[in-house]
């Protein structure tokens, strides 16, 4: 239904329109852009004669035979064994998000139904540490764990992430239980419950929506970590981004672009998938703690 | 809730920070006041048959004992925060009294490895920032306006640059960017100049890792404006239309005062995620154009020597700026929780 506040004249539709094709294409096209080059060979992805080899292949044809090649793929996933460091981020990503939401809605639920002010304090507490950088704690973390022999495991990682997960955690789902009215549990605990029961037979069952999201955040935080997974993880135990940033090369050692490029798209990958199931929880977990203000 | 409760339930949560967050801190502080031991060195001498030399010789194993007996290092108080990878007072003394206007002394400061890092964050911050919201309050705009049916895929594709591994995105952009990538070629073209090079020049540099970082941060604001639209007065917006005020009036005195609180949420969230840019700079290769405070930590602790020490004071040094950064936020807050 259009209302005459909605109604438009014809130059800014045309302005309007113009400008989204324009985002559209500045938010999308270097994604396909990558997916399509991915399966050339170097010469062609970045191509010093002319730039429209990469969508051709002319290279890759007289390298290979074909336009389009795995050659990149195999390279980072056979040879560089990329498939390890996907292996570990599946593991670091899935005892990350599991234990934050454990830790986060006990807390979270604490949080949003006290009214003291060690509860102001706390939260504020939160906002600061989520405010640091999270590289600022490595040089706090490295003596520690190399004198405990605690460095370079994933289960180091997985306790450190959580942590730094933890202050966001906290904040997103302390909002999310303030949704949830407080008469449910104080029933329960009128009808005998005591403050846990009452979190478990009551609260558990109507919280998953906000802890899905929650969780959707966490698994982001921990896929896309890339300061403190590099420092301390060992070369064995590399998740998948500090692994793409081991393929640019060093000063020291030379690199292979085309492996990244490869790596790149399957990273990019499931990240696509997670949007486009769950695009709705996405939306409503970034607005959650806005419209509250 | 009570007080015993309380602290059952927050207990593990609380732990973990404690752990991991608070008690790092305090070592961070510790380790930046201390350097590595200096490795021990003893005279020998050698007697031979034509006389005797000395040399002197790293005791390799007095240099373990002492690093295994105090591993943090030896006491420097505050004096790498003074040297001249951090605050250089030495250095910022001497250009003060040798440069002649203000202008050079400023330009000489930021060559200093910290200033150079704090410039460029903060510059980045102060642009980004504002940049982020103007876009994504734009996007917002457009995509409101156009048909229900449309709405989902352009949400999605808005949501692409955001989600995406940061480290991974700039990779994605730096390759198009690179002389010989399409955007790349299309610049030398545009700019009629074959040798055109975002690598080599500085400021193509710094404008690059600024589109960089409104084309990852304008999908965040995007949807909290968009959400925000959602919830505009319509019959407000249409008592306007009748009382004669033009569209822009209506988003200047309707829609803009409605979205003002989300204004405050989103630049809080950027100004502390533009504060800690790094993975942009380590994707562009930019470290020899534009280095930022977390980028110099990093740098620090990588490589072969773990210059832990040095790595810390730049942590303190971070930490003191976002606190500084974020101070008017919680001043308040604070006001706020009082006055309830």
């Amino acid at each position: 239904m259009s209302t005459i506040s909605q109604r438009q004249p014809a130059s800014l539709r045309v302005l309007i329109v113009g400008f989204l094709i324009c985002w559209m294409l500045a938010a999308a096209f270097p994604f396909f852009w990558t997916l399509w080059g991915s399966f050339k060979v170097e010469g062609d992805f970045f191509s010093k004669a002319n730039w429209a080899n990469a969508l051709l292949g002319v290279l890759t044809e007289s390298e290979t035979g074909n336009t389009f090649t795995g050659v990149a793929y195999e390279g980072a996933w056979v040879q560089e064994q990329f498939w390890r460091a996907t292996l570990n981020t599946a593991l670091v990503c899935l005892f990350v998000v599991t234990i934050s939401l454990t830790l986060g809605t006990l807390g979270g639920y604490a949080l949003s139904r006290s009214n003291e002010r060690y509860t102001f304090w706390l939260l504020i507490i939160a906002l600061i540490f989520r405010a640091m950088p999270p590289i600022t704690l490595v040089s706090g973390y490295l003596p520690v764990f190399f004198q405990w022999n605690l460095w370079g495991h994933l289960p180091t990682a997985i306790i450190v992430l959580v942590a730094i997960n933890q202050p966001f955690t906290l904040w997103m789902l302390h909002s999310f239980f303030k949704n949830i009215p407080q008469d449910l549990d104080e029933s329960a605990m009128v009808d005998g419950c005591n403050r846990f029961q009452a979190f478990r037979r009551v609260i558990i069952p109507v919280m998953w929506p906000g802890v899905i999201t929650t969780g959707l955040f966490s698994f982001l935080l921990a896929y896309n970590d890339f300061a403190v997974t590099a420092m301390i993880l060992s070369k064995e135990n590399q998740t998948m981004v500090p692994k793409i940033a081991s393929f640019l090369g060093t000063t020291q050692t030379k690199g292979n672009v085309m492996f990244a490029v490869a790596s790149v798209v399957s990273v990019t990958a499931p990240l696509f998938m997670l949007i486009m199931f769950f695009q709705r929880q996405i939306v409503s977990g970034l607005t959650a703690g806005a419209v509250k203000g | 809730m009570k007080h015993q409760t309380f602290f059952w339930f927050v207990l593990p949560s609380v732990l973990v920070m404690l752990l991991f967050i608070a008690f790092p801190i305090v070592s961070v502080v510790l380790q930046s006041l201390h350097a590595e031991h200096e490795q021990v060195i003893v005279v020998v001498e050698n007697c031979g048959p034509f006389g005797c030399t000395q040399s002197a010789k790293i005791d390799t194993e007095a240099t373990e004992a002492l690093r295994a007996a105090k591993p943090l290092g030896r006491w420097v108080g505050p004096n790498t925060y003074f040297d001249r990878g951090h605050l250089a007072l030495n250095e910022v003394v001497a250009e003060w009294q040798s440069a002649d206007t203000l202008g050079k002394f400023f330009s000489r400061l930021i060559n200093l490895p910290f200033y150079k890092a704090m410039f460029f964050t903060l510059t980045y911050t102060f642009i980004v920032t504002p940049l982020t919201l103007l876009f994504g309050f734009s996007i917002a705009v457009a995509v409101n306006s156009a048909s229900k049916l449309l709405r989902g895929p352009l949400i999605f594709f808005t949501l692409l640059p955001m989600i995406v591994t940061p480290l991974v995105g700039s990779l994605i952009l730096f390759w198009m960017i690179d002389a010989r990538g399409i955007i790349g070629a299309m610049l030398q073209w545009a700019a009629d100049n074959p040798n055109l090079s975002v690598k080599a020049s500085t400021p193509l540099m710094w404008i690059m890792l600024m589109v960089y970082g409104v084309w990852h941060s304008a999908p965040f604001a995007f949807i909290v404006y968009y959400a925000g639209l959602q919830t505009v007065n319509k019959e407000i917006l249409e008592a306007a239309v009748v009382d004669g005020a033009s569209r822009w009036e209506r988003i200047r005195y309707v829609v803009l005062p409605h979205l003002l609180p989300l204004t405050t949420f989103i630049a809080l969230i950027q100004l502390m995620d533009n504060f800690r840019v790094f993975e942009p700079i380590v994707s562009f290769s930019a470290a020899a154009h534009a280095t930022s405070l977390s980028w110099a930590i990093y740098n620090d602790l990588g490589g072969e020597t773990r210059q832990l020490s040095s790595a810390a004071a730049t942590s303190v040094l971070t930490i003191i700026g976002i606190s500084i950064l974020l101070s008017p936020v919680l001043v308040r807050t604070w006001r706020d929780f009082s006055r309830k």
